[in-house]
C-alpha cells in the first residue's frame, strides 16, 4: 500500500479485559478489579451523555439511578425520537427458553462468526452474557414483548442463527425498547437527577489536560453556542450510514459528534465496515430522501426469488414455480433465506447484475409470502407482520399479500465507529463511546437483532460499571468556559458556522449530500475494488473543495436553521467518506460487509486474509490534510476457531 | 402534477405568522409529502428565500417527529403520519393548506415546527414503571395473559406525535395520556404505581396548556397508530378508582 494515503503508527491494544482468567470469568473479574465510587460521593461527579437512543437513554437513566449527576443532550425535540425507535425485528438473548440448544457460548460463537471473525472475543462474550439481563430489565419496565397464550414470551429466529433466540414486539421492537429506556430517563428527569438539553447539537469535544471534560453545543432553537463541562463524556450518537445520503437511517442521523471527537484525538476504527441490509423497499425516483427497511424477520416466512430468465417482465403471479430461481435456498440449503445480511445482499446484487432483477428499475428481487399464507393462513401472517405489509402498501401503493414485496439492499448500519477498549473508553481518557457510535462487537458484519442487544448492554449494564473505575479518580479540577481549551473549541465552532453562512454559492447542501452519497454507494458500497476506491479518493477532495467554496446555506446563525444544521453534518460526512475509502482500500481482503472484488472464493464468497488482516484498523486524525495514521489492534482468537464462514 | 401550497410562515414564537402561497411543479405521485416539501425548500434556498421549517426524522412513520395540519386535518387525508402520506393522494391543480399543530399546549418554534415538550413532562410525571437497572427478576417470573399483553401493546404503539391534541377541538392531550396509562396499567408490572400514575399524569396534563376531554373522538380518528378511545375509558376508570381509594397526588 503506498504510503501517500496513510502512515503506520504504534499498535494499539485493549489492556482492560483480564486475560489471565477464562473468558467466562472476565466480565465478573473486571467488575471486581474495577475501582468503585462510594454512593455518597457520586453526587459530586457529573457525566455528559450525548444521545438518547437505546445506548444513550439507558445509560443516562442508569447513571442517574446510581446517583451521578447527568447532563443529557440530544438534537431531536424529545428523547423518544432517537433513531433506535425505528428498529423493527427484535433483540437477541441467550435465554434458551426454546430449549433448542442455545447458550451464552452459542450466542457468542454465532456473533463472532457472523462478524466474519473481525470482532474482539472478550467484548462479544460479555455481550452474550448480559443479553439475558436485558430481557429481564425490559420486561420489568413494561416492554410489551410478544407472548404466547400461556403468558410466556415468544421467540423467533433471525438471520445467521439456527436457534430461536430473538425476542420481539411485533415489528416495533426498537420502539418499545426505546420507550422503556425513555420512560426510565423521564423518571430521572422528573426526580431532578438528569439535566435535559433537547434540540441541542454537540459540535466539539473539550479536552483539558488530556481528559475529555466537556462539549461545545449549539442550541438549535436560538442558535446560541455554549460549553458544558463534566468529569466524563459519553457519546451515544449513533452510526454514520447517512454518509451514503440514501440509507434506512433517520434524516437527522449524523457522524458529527463522533467525528469532532475523532478530530480531537479519538481513534476511528474500521470505518469501511458498513452493513447493507437485504430487505429494503427499492428506490423509486431522484427526489427520494430515504430508504425504508422491511424487517429481516420477513425472511422467516418470505421466500426470495427472481425469474430464471433475464428480462422476464411477467406479473410475478404468472411465473410458474419451475421458472423461478429461489437463489438463496439454492445456494445455501442449510440456512436458506436466513443467511446473514451481507450474504443475502450481495446475492441479490449479483442476480440483478445478471439482468434478472425485477421492478421498473431492475434493481429488486421478490420476497414472496404465497407459501406462508397457504400454510398458516393470511390471518397469522397479518398478526406477525401486519404493520410491515401496511407500510409497504403506503409507500408503494401495492398489496404485498397479493403480489409479494419487491426488495433491494440498502445501507442500514455501520459496524465501524470510535475505537473503545473493554471498558468502552476511547483513546481520549474520560471519553466513553457506546452503542452504534463505537466500533463495538459486530466485527465486519452485524447479525440481525444484535444492535438492540448491544445498545442496551452498553447503556444498562456495561458502561455504568466501567465508568466508575474512571470516575473513582475524580472529581477532576473545575473547568469553565474561560479555560483556554474551551475558548479555543467554542471559537472553532463559531468560525465554522460563520464560514458556512458566508460562502453563499450556487449549490444547496442537499445537492452535495446526494452527490457524495451516490459516489459512496457506487464506489464504496456493496462491492469495492482498488480501481473504484482510487476513483472515489480522487473525487472526494474535489467535492470537499467545491462544498467549501460554492455551497449556499440559507438563514442566520442566531435562529432555528435546519439548513445550517445539515450543512455542518454534510461537511463532516465528506471528511469521513475519505477515511472510509482509505480504510476500504488498505484492507485488501473481503470480510463481512466489506467485499473487495479482488478477494473472493471461486464461488464468489468473501475471502478473508487472516494472515495479513486479522486486526482492527484504528485511524488517527492528523490535521492540515496530512495522511491519517493507522494503528493496528491484533485480533486473537482463543475460543473461536478461525474458519471460512459457511452457511451452506 | 402541479400544486399550489399555502404554508404557515412564522419566524419564532414571539412574532405573528401568516399564510404564504407557493407553487410546486412536476410533482411525482410516488413522492412522499415531505419529499414534496424538500423540493420546495431546495427551490427557496436557491432563490435566496428562507426554507420552510418542519420537523421530521425517521420518515418511516415511527419516530413521531413530523406532524402537519393538511387542509385542516392532522397528518392529512390518510390515517398515517405525514411522512407516510404520498402525493398520489392528491391531484393536479390542488390547493393545499399546510399549518402547524394548533394548540395552546404546543407553542410554535418556527413555521411548522412546534414545541411538544409538554408531552414529555406528562411522561416524566408518572408515565413509567419504577424498575431501576439491575433490580429485575427473570423475565418469565410473571406470566402475562396474551390478551392483556396484546392490549398493552396496542396502547404502547403511541408515537407521541401530538396529532390527537392538534385535532381535538378542546386541545386536549387525553388520548396521549390515556395510551400510556393503559399500556402500563394493563401489565402486572405496572400495578404497584397504578393509582399514583394516573393521578400524577392527569395533574401534569392539567398543568400544561391543554384543554379537557369531552369524548369527541377526533383524536382517535386522526391517530396514525389508531389508538382507541377505549384507552380514555380505561383512564377514567383508573382515575375514579384511585380517587375513590383515597389517593392524593403528592406532586
Amino acid at each position: 500500500m503506498p504510503l501517500d494515503l496513510f502512515t503506520v503508527g504504534e499498535p494499539i491494544a485493549d489492556t482492560k479485559a483480564p486475560r489471565d482468567v477464562p473468558i467466562d470469568k472476565r466480565w465478573d473479574e473486571r467488575k471486581f478489579r474495577a475501582k468503585l465510587v462510594n454512593p455518597a460521593n457520586r453526587r459530586r461527579l457529573s457525566i455528559i451523555v450525548v444521545g438518547t437512543g437505546l445506548a444513550g437513554g439507558s445509560a443516562a437513566a442508569t447513571l442517574a439511578e446510581m446517583g451521578y449527576r447527568v447532563q443529557n443532550f440530544w438534537f431531536q425535540d424529545s428523547p423518544r425520537r432517537a433513531h433506535s425507535v425505528a428498529a423493527q425485528g427484535g433483540i437477541n438473548a441467550a435465554k434458551n427458553y426454546r430449549n433448542d440448544g442455545d447458550s451464552v457460548h452459542r450466542l457468542f460463537y454465532d456473533t463472532v462468526k457472523g462478524g466474519d471473525f473481525r470482532s474482539r472475543e472478550d467484548n462479544v462474550y460479555r455481550l452474550a452474557e448480559v443479553s439475558t439481563n436485558i430481557i429481564d430489565q425490559c420486561v420489568a419496565q413494561g416492554v410489551p414483548f410478544a407472548r404466547e397464550y400461556g403468558g410466556l414470551l415468544d421467540n423467533r429466529s433471525f438471520g445467521g442463527a439456527q436457534v430461536s433466540r430473538t425476542f420481539y414486539a411485533r415489528g416495533q421492537t426498537g420502539q418499545q425498547l426505546l420507550y422503556g429506556a425513555y420512560q426510565a430517563l423521564e423518571r430521572q428527569i422528573g426526580l431532578g437527577n438528569v439535566e435535559q438539553h433537547p434540540r441541542t447539537e454537540m459540535l466539539d469535544l473539550i479536552v483539558v489536560d488530556g481528559r475529555a471534560r466537556g462539549i461545545v453545543v449549539r442550541d438549535l432553537i436560538t442558535g446560541a453556542i455554549s460549553s458544558h463541562f463534566a468529569d466524563a463524556v459519553v457519546l451515544a450518537s449513533g452510526g454514520y450510514s447517512n454518509v451514503f445520503y440514501l440509507s434506512t437511517n433517520a434524516k437527522g442521523s449524523n457522524v458529527t459528534a463522533a467525528w469532532r471527537a475523532h478530530k480531537r484525538g479519538a481513534l476511528f476504527a474500521n470505518p469501511c465496515y458498513t452493513q447493507i441490509h437485504p430487505t429494503c423497499i427499492p428506490v423509486s425516483g431522484d427526489y427520494q430522501s430515504k430508504l425504508t427497511l422491511m424487517s429481516e424477520s420477513l425472511r422467516n416466512d418470505g421466500r426470495v426469488w427472481v425469474p430464471k430468465e433475464r428480462g422476464d417482465e411477467r406479473d410475478p403471479r404468472q411465473i410458474p414455480e419451475d421458472e423461478r430461481d429461489y437463489f438463496l435456498e439454492r445456494k445455501y440449503p442449510a440456512f436458506g433465506n436466513l443467511v446473514p445480511r451481507d450474504i443475502a445482499s450481495r446475492q441479490a446484487k449479483n442476480v440483478c447484475d445478471e439482468g434478472r432483477g425485477v421492478g421498473p428499475s431492475g434493481l429488486g428481487v421478490y420476497l414472496d409470502f404465497t407459501d406462508a399464507i397457504q400454510r398458516m393462513g393470511r390471518k397469522t401472517i397479518e398478526a406477525k407482520y401486519g404493520n410491515l405489509f401496511d407500510m409497504y402498501n403506503r409507500i408503494t401503493g401495492e398489496d404485498a399479500y397479493e403480489t409479494g414485496m419487491r426488495i433491494y439492499p440498502a445501507v442500514h448500519y455501520t459496524m465501524g465507529g470510535l475505537w473503545v477498549d473493554y471498558d468502552l473508553e476511547s483513546t481520549i481518557p474520560g471519553l466513553f463511546v457506546i452503542g452504534e457510535a463505537n466500533f463495538s462487537d459486530h466485527g465486519a458484519n452485524r447479525l440481525g437483532a444484535s444492535a438492540l442487544m448491544q445498545g442496551l448492554a452498553d447503556g444498562y449494564f456495561v458502561l455504568p460499571n466501567t465508568i466508575s473505575n474512571y470516575l473513582a479518580a475524580g472529581p477532576f479540577p473545575k473547568v469553565d468556559a474561560t479555560h483556554p481549551a474551551a475558548v479555543e473549541a467554542e471559537q472553532g465552532v463559531r468560525a465554522q458556522t460563520e464560514r458556512l453562512l458566508s460562502i453563499n454559492g450556487t449549490r444547496t447542501v442537499a445537492s452535495f449530500h446526494r452527490e457524495l452519497g451516490k459516489l459512496m454507494w457506487d464506489l464504496c458500497g456493496m462491492e469495492r475494488s482498488e480501481e473504484s476506491l482510487r476513483k472515489a479518493l480522487d473525487r472526494i477532495p474535489e467535492i470537499r473543495h467545491e462544498f467549501w467554496t460554492n455551497v449556499k446555506v440559507s438563514g442566520e446563525q442566531g435562529r432555528f436553521n435546519q439548513n445550517l444544521e445539515h450543512a455542518g453534518r454534510v461537511a463532516d460526512f465528506i471528511e469521513l467518506a475519505e477515511l472510509m475509502c482509505v480504510d476500504a482500500l488498505h484492507r485488501n481482503e473481503s470480510c463481512g460487509g466489506h467485499f473487495r472484488a479482488e478477494s473472493q472464493t471461486p464461488e464468489g464468497e468473501a475471502l478473508r486474509d487472516d494472515e495479513n488482516y486479522a486486526y482492527v484498523a484504528a485511524w488517527e486524525y492528523t490535521p492540515n490534510g496530512t495522511p491519517p495514521v493507522l494503528h493496528r489492534e491484533a485480533l486473537e482468537y482463543e475460543y473461536v476457531h478461525l474458519a471460512q464462514r459457511s452457511y451452506k | 402534477m402541479n400544486l399550489t401550497l399555502k404554508v404557515w410562515r412564522q419566524l419564532d414564537r414571539t412574532q405573528k405568522g401568516k399564510m404564504v402561497t407557493y407553487h410546486v411543479t412536476d410533482v411525482s405521485p410516488d413522492m412522499s409529502f415531505l419529499e414534496m416539501l424538500d423540493v420546495l425548500n431546495e427551490k427557496l434556498i436557491l432563490e435566496g428565500d428562507d426554507p420552510v421549517a418542519f420537523d421530521h426524522d425517521c420518515r418511516e412513520g415511527i419516530c413521531g417527529s413530523c406532524g402537519l395540519m393538511i387542509d385542516g386535518i392532522a397528518h392529512g387525508p390518510e390515517q398515517a403520519t405525514v411522512c407516510q402520506l404520498h402525493m398520489r393522494s392528491f391531484k393536479d391543480g390542488d390547493v393545499i393548506d399546510i399549518e402547524p399543530w394548533r394548540s395552546g399546549g404546543f407553542p410554535v418554534v418556527k413555521d411548522l415546527v412546534v414545541d411538544r415538550s409538554a408531552l414529555d413532562r406528562i411522561i416524566s410525571a408518572g408515565g413509567f414503571i419504577s424498575a431501576p437497572t439491575g433490580t429485575a427478576p427473570d423475565a418469565h417470573a410473571v406470566p402475562v395473559p396474551k390478551k392483556d399483553s396484546d392490549a398493552a401493546f396496542d396502547a404502547a404503539t403511541c408515537i407521541g406525535c401530538g396529532a390527537c391534541v392538534a385535532a381535538c377541538p378542546n386541545g386536549s392531550a387525553m388520548l396521549f395520556t390515556a395510551a400510556k396509562v393503559s399500556h402500563l396499567g394493563l401489565l402486572p408490572q405496572g400495578q404497584p404505581e397504578r393509582d399514583m400514575r394516573v393521578l400524577r399524569m392527569v395533574a401534569q396534563q392539567d398543568a400544561e396548556d391543554f384543554g379537557g376531554c369531552s369524548n369527541i373522538g377526533e383524536c382517535s380518528a386522526v391517530c396514525p397508530k389508531g389508538i382507541s378511545m377505549e384507552t380514555i375509558s380505561r383512564l377514567n376508570h383508573d382515575l375514579l378508582g384511585a380517587l375513590r381509594a383515597g389517593a392524593v397526588p403528592t406532586s
